[in-house]
């Protein structure tokens, strides 16, 4: 009954979609204001009906009405009651029911924060908002539709969640990073509603900045909790795999990140207006792309989805059209849009200019690396290839390390000009002073690696302008330390987004050259040492889990006679899909991870065992977290809310 | 809406377009092509391709179609940057452990990397043939690693999989198919 009401819901706001695409965009083409304004009456609805039918799926996953195909075929009476929950995301039907929904809330945000955009604008934003639901909505009633019962005959009982999922980090993890693919809608709707009406103006940027700090915030987490979940979950250790579905939410990220920036000079500077369109509309179209690689099946990966050509077809066309329709419109209204702002070349606004093309570069490095295999089995006549991460890692770092020399050097730009001996003043000695530390660092607590001197480099120096930026700003009040407190939070947002890269590359460099790994046999009473660290296998014992069994091994960690932990690494065996399960224990630390993971079981009670010591690796996820901090702290800048009010006057016309 | 055609001044606005329509026709076109999982029909019930290539454990010892002969055996392609043949590798060694010939083709991999990833994680299989230059790979229309094929004690095709083999994947296509072959031999 609950599943038929969530089928239902799903149908009105299928209905409630089209309304909303079609009647406030009607409003506008006629110049009806009631029309214009019914958009946001429709949108609240239309999230209403959502969450209605989300929340009828969870019911039928918590009551286990295994008569539901997709509650059958992703969950089990003896599966813990979180990841009950958790399993409505488990699987096609129900992430993207998760996806819909988090559009729905989008738009729900959009007429709740943006009353002071004018109505007309409004409107069309909703409209395009509400087409986007209606085109996800439509292709969940006809190809994954969640609610499916097999009647008469229905099994009674699950077939489990994918043990893989069973975590804390599946709980969390697609949520996240739906809310941040998804979110980028919102600046996309923002930018064809301004094509749309052809007032391509800095309004438009400073409307978009807050909506584009946010999604990518969210989508920052996500891609970060994804990487913390493949490291302890995935049970070897690894924290990136350039896997097609990773790529997928990074090419996103990476133009989130180039139309952060370039948002930043087309407000300020009204520079780079039709780019900075063209960068909205990229971003989305990137969520949307990725959505089709994991949902159609053209890509084998991990991550992919039951595979369907059907689902694969009807996204193609979807993108083709709100894609294809989007760019054609900016084909035809960007025309004739100049700025008549100059700028020199060591300005900020070059240096923008530069993140953007290094940004594109990258998107372009990993969007043809996961394309590769299909145009050469496209122009080859069904040959087939795979291309590894040696692919990536030859190209995208490079590119990565000119973006970050960058980063360094453009700290202390300035908007329109920048004179040359500002630019370069003290980052001579400061490079010295990096490579020094580096050096002495890397002597003192660890072995010379040309790399590492490299990047680590790199992130003093670009830590050193971070804070030389805050100690001339004191400098300029007479190291009056109270003015920092006067700053404007985007100030903070930049340098904790700056920082948190700065902290990323440290713990990405650490782990790669510094980490130590060993795979050995080990029986009770085995004693191993690694870097310092004694590692001892008391025993194994078999234990019962709610819907596992487990082996479960004890390994007591002592250094310098002192015991550090004992780690419970386990070999787990899911009875209901049959499947087994690796689960490592670690224990974390700021500066490094003791990672044990048990291998296969050998003859006489002996294991195969694995063990890694990864210094720094936390870091990497600290980094990210501190990156999407300082993008959310960028949106508190009272800035927004003031300026916006000021705008209200030049767009009340209609 | 327009009466006439838009004025296209500026060309350069339409690049984005032309490459998102060349992207689109290249998603396309994977749809068209045969179904990625399963075997180009050219080759199923038809010989293992010919090939002569190196031992992965001596580089002296040439490896032919004629060492896939005698036995009903499962040819699995896999590389040490394959994520997923990781995954797979247990079940593996539980197959071979059954008693079912295995035999590795390491496809476009690193001679050192190969050899340590088989000490590390223990190697089931009969033997490897060493196929760096993707050559036998694209006879046998390799996708990607890992990837399954079984092949009767004449040495012809009968069963590609693509992907992971999971304890499902082995209880519900590859034993039924084995076991089959087998029967009609005996």
């Amino acid at each position: 009954m609950i599943a038929e009401l969530g089928h239902f819901s799903l149908i009105l706001a299928l209905g409630l979609s089209l309304g909303l695409t079609t009647l406030p965009a009607w409003g506008v083409q006629t110049g009806n204001i009631t029309l214009m304004q019914c958009g946001d009456s429709i949108a609240k609805g239309l999230f209403f009906f959502l969450l209605l039918a989300f929340l009828s799926l969870c019911y039928a996953f918590v009551v286990d009405d295994f008569s539901v195909n997709y509650v059958a075929s992703n969950s089990n009476s003896a599966l813990p009651p979180q990841y009950k929950i958790s399993a409505v995301w488990g699987a096609h039907e129900g992430s993207f029911l998760l996806w819909t929904l988090v559009l729905g809330g989008w738009t729900l945000a959009v007429t709740l924060c943006s009353r002071d955009l004018s109505v007309d604008m409004r409107a069309r934003v909703l409209s395009i908002l509400g087409f986007l639901a209606f085109g996800f909505t439509l292709f969940s009633l006809l190809t994954s539709n969640p609610f499916e019962r097999s009647l008469p005959v229905f099994p009674v009982e699950g077939n489990d969640l994918n043990p893989l999922l069973q975590d804390f980090g599946l709980i969390v993890h697609p949520p996240m990073l739906y809310i941040g693919y998804v979110g980028f809608a919102v600046p996309f709707a923002l930018a064809i509603a301004t094509l749309w009406s052809g007032r391509l103006d800095m309004a438009w940027a400073r409307w978009s900045r807050p909506w584009t700090n946010v999604a990518w915030a969210f989508l920052t987490v996500g891609i970060t909790l994804g990487s913390w979940w493949a490291y302890y979950e995935l049970g070897w250790g690894g924290w990136w795999f350039w896997d097609a579905v990773e790529n997928a939410s990074f090419m996103p990220w990476l133009v989130g990140t180039a139309l952060i920036h370039s948002l930043a000079s087309t407000e300020k500077r009204a520079v780079f207006k039709t780019w900075t369109v063209l960068l909205a509309i990229s971003a989305f179209s990137l969520s949307l792309l990725g959505g089709f690689l994991v949902r159609s099946g053209v890509l084998t990966s991990v991550h992919a989805f039951a595979q369907d050509p059907q689902r694969g077809m009807y996204i193609l066309v979807f993108l083709i059209f709100v894609v294809g329709g989007s760019l054609a419109l900016y084909a035809v209204r960007a025309q004739g849009i100049k700025s008549n702002t100059t700028y020199s070349w060591s300005s900020r606004e070059a240096m923008i200019l530069v993140n953007n093309l290094l940004l594109v570069v990258a998107t372009a490095v990993v969007l043809l690396g996961t394309l590769y295999p299909l145009a050469y089995e496209a122009f080859s006549g069904g040959k087939k290839l795979s291309v590894g991460p040696p692919y990536f890692n030859a190209v995208f770092v490079p590119v990565m390390v000119v973006l970050f020399i960058f980063m360094a050097i453009s700290q202390r730009s300035r908007w329109k000009d920048t004179k040359i001996d500002l630019l370069l003043k003290r980052q001579g000695w400061y490079v010295i002073g990096s490579i020094g530390l580096t050096t002495v660092l890397m002597l003192s607590l660890a072995t010379f690696k040309s790399y590492v001197l490299l990047t680590t480099t790199i992130a003093f120096w670009i830590l050193a302008n971070l804070l030389e930026n805050v100690f001339q700003r004191v400098n300029r009040k007479r190291w009056n330390w109270n003015y920092l407190l006067t700053q404007p939070l985007s100030y903070y947002g930049m340098l904790l987004g700056h920082l948190g890269m700065v902290v990323m590359m440290i713990g990405i460099c650490c782990t790669v050259y510094y980490s130590v790994e060993r795979d050995l046999r080990m029986a009770p009473g085995d004693e191993i040492e690694l870097a310092g660290y004694q590692f001892k296998f008391v025993e194994t014992r078999k234990f019962t889990g709610p819907n596992f069994t487990s082996d479960q091994a004890e390994i007591v960690v002592t250094r310098d006679g002192q015991e550090v932990i004992s780690l419970f690494p386990e070999k787990r065996f899911y009875s209901a899909r049959g499947s087994i399960m690796t689960e490592a224990d670690i224990d974390p630390g700021l500066f490094r991870d003791l990672y044990v993971a048990l291998g296969e079981p050998l003859a006489q009670s002996a294991w195969g065992v694995r063990i890694q010591i990864k210094p720094f690796v936390r870091w990497i996820w600290i980094g990210g977290l501190l990156s999407a901090l300082g993008g959310m702290v960028a949106v508190g800048d009272k800035r927004y809310r003031k300026s916006r009010r000021d705008d209200l006057a030049n767009f009340l016309k209609i | 809406m327009w009466a006439r055609l838009p004025v296209i001044k500026n060309k350069s606005l339409i690049i984005p377009l032309l490459l998102f329509f060349s992207l689109a026709a290249l998603l396309w076109r994977s749809f068209s092509l045969e179904d990625p999982s399963l075997l180009p029909s050219q080759l199923l019930d038809k010989p293992f391709p010919e090939f002569n290539l190196e031992d992965l454990h001596s580089s002296s010892r040439i490896r032919n179609a004629h060492d896939l002969l005698g036995d009903v055996s499962l040819v699995n392609v896999w590389a040490t940057w394959c994520v997923n043949c990781l995954i797979e590798h247990p079940v593996l060694t539980r197959i071979a452990q059954g008693g079912v010939t295995i035999v590795g083709l390491n496809y476009n991999d690193d001679l050192q990397k190969a050899l340590a990833w088989l000490d590390r994680h223990g190697d089931p299989y009969s033997f490897h043939v060493r196929d760096n230059n993707g050559t036998l790979a694209i006879d046998l229309g390799v996708y990607g690693a890992p990837e399954t094929f079984i092949i009767d004690e004449s040495g012809i095709i009968r069963y590609r999989h693509i992907g992971v083999v999971t304890e499902e994947v082995w209880a519900e296509k590859l034993y039924p198919i084995i076991n089959l072959l087998r029967g009609k031999s005996a």
